[in-house]
């Protein structure tokens, strides 16, 4: 036994001494070898990022983290422009819709190959349709393709039928216009697999993703790193890069540390605390992406004092948005009047925001019949999100924003998911919350977030804000194909929401992305995702 | 001794059925709902419905422990609700990296510590031991998230001698066979790998080490300053014998006992995955695994995971209880 522990003793130092020897062979080393070793000739693009992908099949993700690398995979039958939310051709090259609009036929492009080979052709297109819109599919598995029901309204909700008309030809029927139907196409969940690919993996399609993209699949670890290739024979501008990494560093200190120690080339999820640091270093580039989200303050208009228009004008009136954002987002952030952020067709500029005015807010909540103010809740989310990056410190600024024309507000927080759950079911006074777009239709905003349909428990209209003559007119926007026509409605939408007041619309934030100053090419897109084949190194 | 074993093996059952039991309560009773957690702001109330459906969260508690546990027993603990893919594949992908961490940091920990400790006892009140029990207690005080990005500013960025975060660096090709990247590299002979994996090992290690290694240091210095004054080590000294056999034959292989409880504990608790460890340096073991899962409410990976990382909780103290013997020939089993 004396032998075993003075063994086991000599053996443990043995290894110490190996592992630090080992260890530090490569001391001294310049810190860009750090990490990142590259072959001869090989560019390589490292994304630094805060979580992994849950998974790889677009129809079957919702999150941003699993777009972020699907979107580059695949294609979808059109899609948005490098820079704003208009449409324009990708895997389709031409469509047309009947006078009816019930009718939209898309001509596709030809000679387009899937990663693992096959040809690209109308009979996939039919396949990945139906795929997602039939809960009976055979291949309708592997999640619950969430994206489809909630864009199409159902399984297969506001489409009839998908058939291929010749090789490059499809034809979609809907029961009824869909003025979105388009700009819901060019979303990435609707990216198009290869049939081969679908078939061969399943239920486990989601880690084999095979598209048409200008990156191909490589490896996958958990929790670690998602490794593609450039795809030689993409149909449209060829990635400059050989080889795209998403890493997943959770912590963001540890992720700006390793964009100075260049270990990664570029990242997102940057604390506002950082965006100095950053901007200080003559290394690096801080890139704005445009904003396609809002944050707000809903009031519970089925609470009192909430109920009363003036109160809610009264409380626009005492938050000073400027100020807040100044703080809170490293003015990294526009202040909105708006439900709407201004990247948006069919914003309403002519709109005059209430303007911060703490005496004239104390006279009106007297005129409502609170001269000395009210007690209140304000319920804030335990985590940051893009549209409130400092959830808490926000909230105590509206606090001590409120309390100065005599609403005491008490802060309320959950954890997110019970959070969201309570404040769906109304059981806030005021609530903080916002929303990133999904297919950049204004639809997507005001309808979701301010409809009667939707105030209706668990609510997405938490401000549960019902008004007859906004629902007509928002409506009337969903049936009408023509542009011009319908960013009139959503203009006319804004002044009624503006004038009913059911938020304080706070804020659009404008993510900050960093990169180092060698990277070039790279356009953020509003959307959160984009295609990263015109991005190189230098 | 087989009895012993085979015993305390029967015995992991009923712990097993009380872990889960608890697991299950635990994630169900907390609020929060996973359709909520999963689609954030975008929840609509069909998707809720349709997914508590196919959960199966409508029914009451005790059927779904039921199917639960009936699907367990077949060796099926399920799919994410998250991801979609089996939580043992998730759990396989993961505790190679967990393992890793954990026996490296074990190593540095009672390298460092039981050192540090034989020093302190054999002298006791000397420069050496104030200083190494001072360390000791800053050790077990620190917290490791700050620790963790001071040692990744300082070697990471400020000194460049290590990788700031991950496992391996891009570029740098392994062949896995057991997704323990040091174990393959020595396993195909991959030295380039060997050394990276190392260098990116280094850091987390001695972060996660820390709060053991002061444990183990003060464990050794007080059991073997007991055994030092004991009749046997006069006797062996009086002998004749020289220092080094006094020490390290006599005293501390009987004052390793409680040295060897603290270190098994250690090793038990730190494969159940370091959250704050795995979070800063990036390192994707179970901790941070379960961590998200937690915050998304995915049941069916917590249910699972905790299951499986009481099960190596349990055969780690096992372990650990028939080292004893060996250890100490007079401890028997029968």
């Amino acid at each position: 036994m004396k032998r075993f522990t003075n063994k086991l003793i000599i053996v443990l130092v043995m290894l110490f001494a190996l592992s630090v020897l080992v260890a530090g062979c490569g001391g001294g080393a310049p810190a860009e070898d750090q990490g990142k070793q590259e072959a001869a000739n090989e560019k390589v693009l490292v994304w630094g990022r805060g979580g992994d992908s849950p998974g790889l099949d677009p129809a079957n993700v919702t999150d941003g983290e699993s777009a972020k690398v699907t979107i580059n995979i695949f294609d979808g039958l059109v899609q948005y422009k490098q820079d704003s939310t208009e449409i324009e051709p990708a895997l389709a090259t031409d469509w047309k819709v009947s006078e009816d609009g019930k009718t939209w036929t898309f001509y596709l492009r030809q000679g387009v190959k899937f990663h693992d080979g096959t040809d690209f052709d109308a009979e996939d297109v039919v396949f990945n349709f139906e795929r997602w819109m039939y809960k009976d599919h055979e291949y309708h598995i592997g999640g619950t393709f969430d994206y489809w029901g909630y864009m199409f309204g159902d399984y297969p909700g506001v489409v009839e039928s998908v058939t291929a008309k010749d090789k490059y030809t499809v034809e979609f029927k809907l029961k009824k216009p869909m003025a979105t139907f388009l700009a819901n196409l060019a979303m990435f969940p609707f990216g198009i697999a290869s049939p081969e690919a679908v078939k061969e993996y399943g239920e486990d399609f989601f880690k084999h993703p095979v598209g048409t993209g200008p990156f191909k699949f490589v490896e996958w670890v958990p929790d670690d790193k998602i490794v593609l290739e450039k795809f030689e024979d993409y149909w449209g501008e060829k990635a400059k890069v050989d080889k795209l990494v998403f890493r997943s560093i959770p912590d963001n200190s540890t992720r700006l540390m390793e964009l100075q120690a260049g270990t990664i080339d570029i990242m997102d999820g940057i604390s506002p605390d950082d965006v100095a640091t950053i901007k200080n270093d003559e290394r690096f580039q801080l890139i704005l992406r445009p904003s396609m989200n809002v944050g707000y303050v809903a009031m519970n208009m089925e609470k009192e004092p909430f109920d009363d228009p003036r109160v809610r004008k009264a409380v626009n009136m005492a938050i000073n948005k400027k100020e807040i954002i100044d703080a809170f987002f490293a003015g990294l952030a526009k202040p909105a009047k708006n439900p709407l952020p201004p990247s948006l067709w069919g914003y309403n500029d002519a709109i005059e925001d209430y303007p911060y005015d703490p005496p004239k807010a104390k006279a009106l909540l007297a005129e409502a019949g609170y001269p000395d103010g009210f007690e209140t809740t304000l319920w804030t989310m335990p985590v940051p999100r893009p549209y409130f990056p400092q959830p808490q410190k926000i909230a105590e600024a509206i606090q001590a924003n409120l309390a100065e024309v005599g609403i005491k507000a008490e802060i309320i927080t959950y954890d997110w998911a019970t959070y969201l759950e309570k404040v769906e079911n109304g059981e806030h006074d005021m609530a903080m919350l916002g929303w990133t777009g999904d297919n950049g239709d204004p639809d997507n905003f005001l309808y979701v977030l301010l409809d009667k349909d939707n105030a209706v428990k668990p609510a997405g209209n938490i401000a549960f804000y019902k008004n007859d003559e906004l629902h007509d007119i928002l409506i009337e926007a969903q049936q009408e194909m023509d542009q011009e026509v319908r960013a009139q409605l959503y203009k006319q939408a804004q002044e009624i929401i503006h004038e009913d007041a059911p938020w304080v619309p706070m804020s659009h934030s404008t993510p900050p992305i960093a990169a180092k100053k060698n990277v070039i090419g790279y356009v953020p897109h509003p959307t959160g995702v984009e295609k990263l084949n015109t991005v190189d190194i230098q | 001794m087989l009895n012993y074993i085979l015993r305390r093996l029967l015995m992991i059952i009923p712990v097993l059925i009380g872990v889960s039991i608890l697991a299950f309560l635990l994630i169900h009773l907390i609020p929060g709902n996973p359709a909520v957690a999963m689609l954030g702001e975008r929840a609509t109330p069909e998707q809720i419905a349709r997914l508590e459906e196919e959960l199966g969260l409508n029914d009451p508690l005790y059927v779904q422990y039921g199917r639960f546990m009936a699907r367990v027993l077949q060796g099926d603990f399920g799919r994410s609700i998250h991801t979609h893919s089996p939580v043992l594949w998730e759990m396989s992908m993961r505790f190679p990296a967990t393992i890793e961490l954990t026996v490296a940091a074990m190593i540095i920990a009672v390298v460092i510590g039981m050192g540090a400790g034989i020093i302190s006892a054999v002298k006791p009140y000397s420069i050496f031991d104030y200083s190494f029990m001072g360390s000791a207690l800053i050790g077990v005080s620190m917290p490791i998230f700050w620790l963790g990005l001071m040692l990744i500013y300082l070697f990471g960025v400020k000194l460049g001698w290590l990788p700031p975060s991950g496992r391996l660096s891009i570029g740098v090709e392994l062949e896995t066979v057991t997704n323990i990247y040091v174990l393959d590299a020595i396993i195909t002979g991959n030295w380039v790998a060997l050394k990276d994996a190392l260098r990116h090992l280094f850091m987390p290690a001695l972060a996660l080490g820390t709060i053991p290694m002061a444990m183990i240091a003060r464990m050794t210095r007080s059991s073997m300053l007991e055994v030092m004054r004991q009749d046997f080590v006069r006797t062996a000294r009086a002998k004749g014998l020289p220092e080094k056999i006094v020490i390290f034959k006599h005293a501390l292989q009987n004052a390793f006992l409680p040295v060897l409880t603290v270190i098994g504990l250690q090793f038990g608790y730190l494969l159940g995955g370091a959250v704050m460890t795995e979070w800063i340096f990036a390192w994707p073991g179970i901790g941070r695994w379960m961590f998200l899962a937690i915050s998304s409410r995915d049941f069916p990976i917590v249910q699972g995971g905790i299951l499986l990382i009481a099960m190596v909780f349990v055969f780690v103290n096992l372990l650990v209880d028939v080292l004893y013997s060996y250890v100490d020939p007079r401890i028997r089993y029968d």
